[in-house]
């Protein structure tokens, strides 16, 4: 993975932008041992590291603000990161930048019932976003499967999905205001606890910007009061066509599950062997999950019944206690455990129109074969979000190239059948050099023309995003 | 000039030496100057892609609402934002327009549960100030593949780009609605007994007031749920005053067309409003501004009639939110901003970017400040 050149005359001066670093912030909030820094050498694209210049840990807003005015005045680049859960490189350091790290700022800062929002600092836990208020009967409804450790800012970077976008949509949909530094280091406020933008959308412009326009360290969140109930119920098919054939009748039939997931053999294999969550021996299986009350619950899946029978099921398995809940979510939730477990394995995040899910999965099994490695499909199918599994032995000489180019040839294949490279994870570094499979010279000169607006000297989260030829002159700047 | 196509479009666009205003029905012009030569968009139109089973419709921008709302019913679907149409508000002719729309960012009362137009929008095309064509998102649901140019294209009112085309997320159509209207009086009542709607599990997907006809709470869905949850909010919310439950589908239909389509306020003279406040906040709010008003979105959006030339932001004191003149005499206009002045810093954002997007400024100028 190419990184642009480091900049000589800013690891000439380490020490002493080190020092106007330490000058700005509190105690121990800067280190520049290497072997402290190691840590942040990457995130959980492990694949590919870099040792930083430095990271800071500011612990409030006017700490971020002043060490992006020392970055920005020393000409330093900078790395925003969360929790460092980014499975695209989004994290990812270059030699010549300074990580600014906002996990330490985790507070919440205010929760309103009455008006539905919780304001937290950035460098919060998704699932305990959901801890501060669930006593209450609410919840923060983005839940990306990190969502144990990954932080909203993050989040807020990446705009992070989940198993129940179906319904709830992504984190753009649940957010409400921010907090932004900007690289110049003003601290700016867009959005809050009202509703849409007055002006132009810059709230939906900062949102999934991977940290490219500013450094967020507080958040405004939508939250919603939870559900009565929620049911899940398992469908097992004898292909993988049949099972996308029912998604979309499912959907035609007019019930909205919070959740259609989807597992293939190679994928249902592991889990059994990891997890033995009990899934039957099929080739495909769905996992739909819907909510209400009791009766509610039942008349949706009475209709999700009917629509999975006209599709022959192998299998179709409800659940009647929580215990048999849980079971039934148990495989699902080890998925990418179970693989990791017998395997190195590569994840993609390409969405695809639902309705070419068939032709998708046949000819990602072709290529599969083609490339001599197996494939795993485990996806949320509802939205087309898919999750292929490349696995491969980081052992063996050439594998790790071997599946990186399977990896691309499988989002080209994405964007082909109309969809696109990134579903929830971001470009990152790792799909940066694909962008243009995607979109046209035009299309990325306009994404381009919002960060020189940001961020004009293109310091923040360098080497993300766009390929290096195309922000070349941009860069040099 | 009226164009045809997006090359048509992208070479006027390419070929102005003046500026242009862009017109798609006509039917939503707010704050227009009507400076430019008129750029009629209407000829961009028809429904390029349908897929029911994957919740996806992709249209050209000119393509009239109804014919787009017509396709989806058809299979029995919908935009969930629930748009508005604001002939009868503006007194305006002409057909609503998707682009028109979009520019908008116009959402109904289902925005409280649904999400807003620029939630539902999946992707879009569109001429950007130099002629350069350029698309952004796509048409699937989950997409995360560089910079969200969609949301900025939302709302944007034809300023940064000229829409060619755009694709949404559609949603089922629900079986049933009922609404259940609890008889309180004033907005600091209506605002408590609509907070406590939005907070139960019912999924409400409408919860406005209108002043002399009580707080309005409404839900959808398959028809014995809909029961179920009307009785279960009837009696949540029966401290707050009398309750009855409507369930007859075309009057439900009906009152929430009044809603959205804000009927209290057609016809009568003076300035329209449009504020997007904090639920909690609108009591405070309507106090201080006296006229006529009603409430959205739980109280997060206040509609105000005011009379002619009245300045609403000044009465907004240390509330948070934005305020935008949707109705006003020209006289008004040159007085009052129409959109709501942005603090310094992301006004000099806002200002890079239409710098950046129409360098030579020729797209509905003097519009959005």
């Amino acid at each position: 993975m190419d990184l642009p050149v480091a900049d000589r005359s800013v690891l000439a001066r380490k020490a002493e932008i080190v020092a106007r670093l330490r000058a700005a912030m509190a105690d121990g909030a800067v280190i520049d041992d290497p072997a402290e820094t190691r840590a942040y050498e990457c995130d959980a694209l492990a694949a590919y590291r870099c040792a930083p210049l430095a990271v800071v840990l500011p612990g409030s807003t006017a700490e971020v603000a002043a060490v992006l005015k020392v970055c920005h005045e020393e000409r330093v680049p900078v790395v925003p990161r969360g929790a460092g859960t980014s499975l695209a490189g989004g994290a990812l350091p270059t030699a010549d930048s300074v990580i600014l790290g906002v996990a330490r700022m985790n507070r919440v800062l205010d929760v309103d019932y009455d008006d539905r929002f919780i304001r937290v600092e950035a460098g919060r836990t998704n699932l305990s976003v959901t801890g501060a208020v669930e006593e209450e009967g609410f919840f923060y409804a983005p839940d990306p499967s990190s969502q144990l450790a990954c932080a909203i800012a993050g989040n807020i970077a990446m705009n992070s999905g989940g198993a129940h976008c179906l319904k709830y949509g992504v984190t753009t949909n649940n957010l409400m205001g921010v907090t932004l530094v900007t690289m110049e280091g003003d601290v700016v406020e867009i959005g809050g606890a009202h509703l849409d933008a007055g002006g132009y959308d810059l709230l939906g412009v900062v949102c999934g910007s991977e940290g490219q326009l500013g450094v967020v360290t507080e958040a405004v969140l939508r939250i919603l009061p939870k559900p009565e109930g929620a049911r899940p119920v398992l469908i097992a098919f004898g292909s993988n066509e049949v099972a996308g054939a029912c998604v979309a009748d499912i959907i035609k039939a007019g019930v909205l599950p919070v959740a259609i997931e989807f597992m293939d053999r190679p994928c249902i294999r592991a889990c059994e062997a990891f997890a033995r969550a009990g899934y039957p021996d099929c080739e495909a299986l769905l996992i739909v999950e819907v909510e209400g009350a009791e009766a509610e619950i039942d008349e949706q899946l009475g209709l999700i019944r009917q629509t999975a029978a006209r599709h022959d099921p192998v299998e179709f398995r409800e659940s009647r206690s929580a215990e048999e809940a849980q079971k039934i979510w148990l495989g699902r939730k080890s998925a990418f455990g179970a693989v990791g477990q017998i395997n190195d394995y590569m994840c993609l995040d390409g969405t695809i129109p639902v309705s070419a899910l068939p032709k998708v999965l046949k000819r990602i099994g072709e290529m599969s074969r083609d490339f001599g490695l197996d494939v795993a499909n485990v996806f949320h199918a509802g939205d087309g979000n898919m999750h292929p599994l490349i696995l491969y032995d980081a052992n063996k000489p050439g594998d790790l190239e071997t599946c990186e180019a399977l990896g691309a040839e499988i989002l080209k294949l994405c964007v082909e059948v109309g969809g696109c490279l990134t579903g929830e994870h971001g470009v990152g570094i790792e799909k940066r050099d694909l962008m243009e499979v995607q979109y046209s010279a035009a299309d990325m000169e306009a994404q381009m023309r919002v960060k020189d607006v940001f961020d004009p000297r293109w310091l923040l989260n360098p080497a993300k995003v766009f390929p290096l030829h195309m922000s070349a002159g941009r860069r040099a700047g | 000039m009226r164009v045809s196509s997006e090359e048509e479009l992208a070479e006027a666009v390419r070929g102005a030496c003046a500026p242009l205003t862009v017109r798609g029905g006509g039917t939503r012009p707010v704050g227009s100057t009507g400076a430019g030569a008129a750029l009629d968009v209407s000829g961009l139109a028809g429904i390029t892609l349908y897929e029911p089973g994957a919740l996806t419709v992709v249209a050209k921008a000119g393509t009239p609402l109804a014919a787009l709302e017509a396709a989806l019913a058809a299979e029995g679907q919908r935009l969930a934002f629930e748009p508005a149409d604001w002939r009868g508000l503006l007194g305006t002719a002409g057909e609503p327009t998707l682009g028109g729309m979009v520019a908008a960012n116009v959402s109904g009362p289902r925005r409280v549960q649904a999400g807003a137009c620029r939630d539902a929008l999946l992707g879009v095309r569109f001429v950007d100030g130099t002629g350069a064509v350029v698309k952004n998102g796509g048409r699937v649901m989950k997409n995360v593949t560089g910079y969200d140019l969609v949301k900025l294209m939302a709302g944007s009112w034809g300023t940064l780009g000229v829409l060619t085309e755009a694709a949404f997320k559609v949603l089922p159509a629900p079986e049933a609605a009922a609404t259940v209207i609890i008889g309180v009086e004033g907005a600091d009542a209506a605002v408590r007994v609509l907070s406590a709607a939005l907070g139960t599990p019912f999924d409400v997907t409408g919860a406005a007031y209108l002043p002399g006809e009580g707080a309005l709470v409404r839900i959808e869905g398959f028809a014995a749920s809909v029961a179920y949850r009307a009785e279960r909010l009837a009696a949540a919310l029966g401290a707050h005053g009398p309750v009855a439950v409507e369930a007859d589908a075309e009057r439900v239909a009906a009152l929430w067309c009044r809603v959205r389509e804000v009927a209290p306020f057609h016809g009568k003279a003076g300035d329209v409003w449009r504020i997007s406040v904090r639920p909690s906040d609108a009591p405070g709010l309507v106090a201080r501004i006296g006229g006529a008003w009603m409430l959205d979105w739980g109280g997060g959006l206040v509609w105000a009639l005011l009379p002619e030339g009245s300045d609403l932001r000044a009465a907004l004191g240390p509330i948070r939110g934005h305020a935008t003149l949707i109705r006003a005499a020209a006289a008004t206009r040159a007085r009052i901003a129409t959109f709501a002045p942005e603090p310094a810093a992301l006004a000099a954002i806002s200002a890079g970017l239409r710098a950046r997007f129409d360098p030579r400024g020729i797209l509905n100028p003097g519009l959005m400040g």
